[in-house]
């Protein structure tokens, strides 16, 4: 059967698992050396030809990424190795707009990642991330005739560079946390979105994130301003090839939702398993904005992320609703993070996790209530699903309450797939694995039915290959 | 031809207590069939260990279904066999709904390859969805059901009504009802009833399980068996039924020597 083979391939050190591990020969056009100093700095910011006040931001960061000690919680970061990554890599001269300037070998991956069926179905953006740079950046001209600015965040700097002074590095500071100051100082790429006043777009963004060169650390760097009254949701997907030594993902994801807008992200990531997944994410919302983080992570060996929400000022809402999967080898350290800084805000967390074959998976909440924030309403709601019994979940929910008049609900539930759930289905005709993996379907399914079509059908043809020859 | 379900001298136990003692029964497609008794009797027990439930440990006896050994398959494979039951206490699979979990049953129990399957071995949705639309009007079931979470918030008879529409889709060639009349209202009892009424037929062949006959006013069975302590004991026709309300099972307990 196909389970004794797979073990053999095991055995042989052949790894079947990972559908999009493959790696197209790309060459890039630069690539800086292994390790971080002012001099990988300073050669970047000439390549980019960035302004000096970008040059001197990084250059800051990076003396406070040096002074920040390694990050002890959370995950296990001992074999990350700084010094054996490459910081920047470009791999085309600039920045594409139309597909027929796409180089062909990059086209084949973007081929295989099934890219232009998502710009024709949803003709919407599209950008696309290879590796540090953008080399495809699509925009309707829809986009353009309602003002929306929707960029590479490389090109917002020098098109923008007021927008981006005035908010960039105010939602997470480069003194944040260790990964936030590592991506202040490298960050390459990562959209830039702006939505004026009163503006709804009507279809998601979208970008595909990409790491191609082995050992570099993708560094993208995103920043969402939802002006008064607007509307958007910004969808990214990753997938990345699988590569025999470790590769960092760090990005920083900041969001302003002003008063009355907004704002969904919605994220899916399978990263190759020896990916670690380092993200700072991070909303302010401010009198009656809703920011709404989505957030499905499969794949990768570390990830450590935890969507927040800074609800700052009366009638501001957050929601994230957080999905992982942590599999063979894999720890997913996700959560979520909600402050309730002004009176009169709601929260609600949901978080779901499956561990299968001795994955892993943490839930790690934050819920804080600032002292005078009355009236304030907050809802959490953990499952986890454990598939056997080599496999593991965690809860570690902080509560920081300031304010007597609060509302705070806190849910944990913790399963196991029944026998009498597999033998229901199995006695309709459903072989062990099908009924599983339905049953694994119908737990993500609250997430799943909020993506869009398309990427509903793509996680669930992900959560199907991760349940593939897990019975046996 | 018509196929048969024959059980010979089958023993059960759950955790190394036996349960069933020496069943014998035989049920043959387009016979209807009831086995009733108490509490306690091993019906329950019967029902999941002739579907392969892993608790259900079968010590000995043989199950043949049209000529296959059924002891030795896995449940799915039963239900390809044309076996099916209909459960005393349905599971909840929150998030899938009844249609996309009937679609995938429906496509496993007839083969891959089945009439105009896809590549994924699906039946063909449009079909699947006028095949489900049929049954469900003909059964008198909401609309709405197919996009409920299956069996997830159901009441009692809702969890029945959905059993007996997976029934009506799966096309068994042998049924076992497991006290489908259980924690069932009069109305609710009837409406049950009278939907696998309008199932019989040459090709089904039913085993209704069930401690009181209330259900076997809707669907008149031609052979009525009493379980008592893990065995038939008698077998007759609608007459035993008769006996049973009038006597209760004291009288029949007796004759057989068996305790309470």
């Amino acid at each position: 059967m196909a389970t004794s083979e797979k073990n053999t391939m095991e055995e042989l050190g052949v790894s079947k698992e990972y559908q999009y591990g493959f790696h197209d020969d790309i060459k890039p056009t630069f690539k800086s050396r292994k390790g971080l100093d002012e001099e990988v700095i300073n050669q970047m910011c000439d390549i980019k030809g960035e302004p000096d006040w970008m040059r001197q931001y990084r250059l800051e960061a990076y003396e406070i990424f040096k002074q920040k000690p390694m990050t002890k919680w959370g995950g296990d970061l001992s074999q990350l190795d700084f010094d054996d990554i490459y910081y920047y890599v470009k791999a085309s001269d600039r920045s594409e707009r139309s597909w027929d300037d796409v180089p062909d070998d990059i086209k084949k991956t973007f081929d295989r990642l099934g890219i232009p069926e998502a710009e024709r179905k949803f003709l919407a953006g599209v950008g696309a991330q290879y590796d540090s740079e953008v080399v495809y950046h699509n925009i309707v001209e829809e986009l353009d005739k309602i003002g929306v600015v929707f960029l590479d965040t490389d090109t917002a700097v020098k098109e923008y560079p007021d927008l981006v002074k005035k908010y960039f590095g105010t939602i997470i500071p480069s003194a944040d946390n260790q990964f936030a100051a590592l991506n202040s100082a490298v960050w390459s790429g990562g959209s830039f979105v702006y939505v004026p006043p009163g503006v709804k777009v009507e279809y998601p963004l979208q970008a595909y994130f990409r790491i191609n060169s082995e050992n570099m650390g993708q560094f993208e760097r995103t920043l969402i301003i939802a002006d008064e009254g607007s509307q958007v949701h910004y969808v990214e997907g990753c997938t990345a090839p699988t590569f025999s030594s470790e590769s960092l993902h760090s990005a920083v994801v900041e969001i302003v939702c002003m008063k009355g807008s907004r704002v969904r992200y919605t994220t899916i990531q399978n990263w190759a398993n020896n990916v670690y997944n380092l993200v700072t994410k991070r909303a302010f919302a401010y009198e009656d904005a809703q920011m709404e983080w989505v957030d499905g992570n499969l794949g990768s060996k570390l990830t450590m992320k935890y969507p927040s929400v800074y609800m700052m000022e009366p009638g501001a809402r957050g929601d994230i609703l957080s999905i992982a999967f942590a599999s063979k080898g894999q720890h997913q350290d996700a959560g979520a993070k909600v402050y309730h800084c002004a009176p009169h805000t709601t929260s609600q967390i949901t978080s779901k996790s499956i561990s299968k074959d001795g994955g892993r998976s943490s839930y790690r909440g934050w819920v804080d209530v600032a002292k005078g924030a009355k009236g304030c309403k907050s809802h959490v709601v953990c499952d986890a699903l454990i598939l056997d019994k080599d496999s593991r979940s965690d809860t570690y929910p902080v509560i920081e309450i300031g304010e007597n008049d609060t509302n705070i609900e806190h849910e944990a539930r913790v399963s196991k797939i029944g026998e009498e759930q597999l033998f229901y289905l199995m006695s309709r005709g459903l072989s062990e694995e099908e009924a599983s993996t339905m049953i694994v379907n119908g737990f993500i399914e609250p997430l799943v039915k909020e993506l869009p079509m398309e990427y509903a059908v793509e996680m669930n043809r992900l959560i199907q290959l991760q349940m593939e020859g897990s019975v046996g | 031809m018509s196929k048969d379900l024959t059980i010979k001298d089958l023993h059960i136990s759950v955790q190394g207590n036996p349960i069933i003692k020496g069943l014998n029964l035989s049920v043959q497609q387009g016979e209807i069939h009831a086995l009733m008794g108490p509490n306690g009797s091993g019906k329950s027990t019967l029902a999941k260990g002739l579907m392969g439930h892993p608790l259900y440990e079968v010590d000995s006896g043989e199950v043949i279904f049209d000529g296959v050994d059924v002891l030795e398959l896995e449940p799915n494979e039963r239900a390809k066999l044309g076996l099916f039951l209909a459960f005393q206490y349905p599971t909840a699979i929150p998030g899938v709904s009844l249609a996309n979990f009937l679609r995938l049953a429906v496509s496993a129990v007839r083969g891959k390859g089945a009439n105009g399957s896809e590549k994924d071995g699906l039946i063909p949705m449009r079909e699947f969805r006028r095949e489900l639309r049929e049954k469900m009007q003909q059964l008198g079931v909401d609309d709405s059901f197919a996009r409920r979470y299956l069996n997830d918030g159901f009441s009692g008879g809702e969890m029945k009504r959905a059993e007996i529409l997976q029934l009506a889709m799966l096309e068994p060639k042998i049924a076992i009802l497991d006290e489908t009349d259980s924690g069932l209202d009069i109305d609710a009892v009837r409406i049950v009833g009278e939907s696998v009424s309008q199932l019989i037929g040459p090709d089904l062949g039913v085993l209704i399980i069930t401690h009181y006959p209330r259900l076997l006013d809707y669907i008149r069975p031609q052979f009525v068996h009493i379980l008592l302590d893990g065995r038939v004991v008698e077998s007759g026709g609608w007459e035993l039924t008769q006996v049973l309300e009038a006597e209760g099972y004291d009288p029949i307990r007796e004759k057989h020597g068996i305790d309470e």
